[in-house]
């Protein structure tokens, strides 16, 4: 493959006698080396695994689009994320319940919204709204991790909402915030 | 007629097809290539189980970082470090030309390509023009303050966002993505300063950025 024919030409006989010829053939020991090097590099250098995205939507806050449906409260699920990786939760209108605290973890939160849906959607035949209402002393990871659960769960409705001074005062009676 | 020999095996070996497999696979890499882009922001995202990629083109990346010193509030208060990652030269030139007129700097050329060829920055205006003169070793040992976010006075961000999704509107006729990167410790505050700008710009759909993570067994 990489030699060059250096056979006389295909004249048989007759030809002239030439001399031997040293071989073409190139030592590729040494591209080849170089060759893996630089595609090691580049396997090393290169980001194979794209960053994954979620998708989020947020309300309308505006005022003048007068476009907000009016979800019952009996199947409008609270979650108040506080301090140190705990949320509360309550059902229905605020301090009409008292809230429960819950963690993250596969028992805690998940565990609750798969019962709670399953009871909404037996009760009122339609899907549990869910709000969640992230204090100040939440941190970023806790958001994702109940948007995350949602989608687990499952659940289409849901919002990002601000939190109000009265779940404030919630949380701060349960000593998480 | 040759003489019939008995052939002399050689112990060089035919690297000829081992050389293209090599040089197949190296073109390959090459051109699947992105270099990792040293995010500045050292942001940890968390981690979910959803499995959308994020798109190439016409994005907007928000990232929210650490402060230099890993603590949720950096030096002088100030809470947020905030880069910005804008697709597309094109759209990054345009950018900066906008935002040069708004703040009244004025960039050379040279400053307007080295701006097009950053990926990611995070200086308020005031340190632009010093952070593109500065050469590639400096650079590196130059601490990003983080784009100014602040709601009611000085919202820079809010400016680098609306200039973009103006350009890429003007350039490309398409709507700019907008995508948060945060820390996964950060206060929620610091990434809701971020939404609220969003929102006052009327984008309510946006993508966060996560790390992939097994989805539990139904």
């Amino acid at each position: 493959m990489a030699e060059l024919d250096t056979s006389g030409g295909g004249k048989k006989g007759g030809g002239k006698v030439r001399s031997k010829k040293a071989s073409t053939r190139v030592d590729l020991t040494a591209m080849v080396d170089l060759a893996f090097l630089l595609i090691t590099f580049f396997i090393l250098t290169t980001t194979l695994q794209k960053p994954k995205a979620m998708d989020l939507v947020m309300p309308d806050k505006d005022e003048k689009t007068n476009q907000q449906l009016p979800v019952a409260a009996s199947r409008t699920l609270t979650l108040l994320l506080g301090s140190n990786n705990k949320l509360e939760w309550y059902l229905g209108e605020t301090g009409k319940t008292a809230p429960t605290v819950d963690n993250y973890g596969k028992n805690g939160l998940r565990k609750l919204l798969f019962e709670k849906s399953k009871e909404v959607l037996q009760a009122t035949g339609k899907d549990m709204f869910v709000i969640i209402k992230p204090s100040d002393k939440a941190n970023y990871n806790n958001v994702v991790t109940a948007m995350d659960e949602l989608n687990i769960v499952g659940n289409q409705s849901r919002a990002i909402v601000d939190i109000t001074p009265q779940e404030i005062e919630l949380l701060k009676r349960d000593g998480l915030y | 007629m040759p003489r019939v020999k008995i052939a002399r095996k050689s112990t060089a070996i035919d690297m000829t097809a081992m050389c293209d497999v090599a040089f197949l696979l190296l073109t390959f890499f090459i051109l699947t290539a992105k270099p990792k882009i040293d995010d500045p922001s050292k942001a940890d995202t968390p981690a979910s189980t959803t499995e959308i990629t994020i798109p190439e083109d016409n994005t907007l990346i928000v990232s929210i970082g650490k402060t230099a010193n890993g603590t949720d509030v950096g030096p002088n208060g100030a809470a947020n470090k905030v880069f910005l990652s804008i697709a597309g030269t094109d759209i990054r030139q345009e950018v900066l030309k906008t935002m040069g007129d708004q703040y009244k700097v004025s960039f050379t050329p040279a400053e307007i390509n080295k701006f097009a060829n950053t990926e990611v920055f995070g200086v308020p205006m005031s340190q632009l023009k010093q952070f593109l003169d500065m050469d590639a070793r400096d650079l590196k040992n130059f601490d990003q303050k983080g784009i100014p976010v602040d709601t009611m006075v000085n919202n820079e961000l809010s400016n680098w966002i609306l200039n973009s999704r103006k350009a890429d509107r003007g350039l490309h006729g398409k709507d700019m993505q907008v995508i948060i990167k945060g820390d996964r410790d950060k206060q929620y505050p610091a990434i809701n300063t971020v939404i609220s700008t969003l929102e006052k710009q009327k984008v309510f759909k946006f993508q966060l950025i996560t790390a992939l993570k097994a989805a539990p067994k139904k």
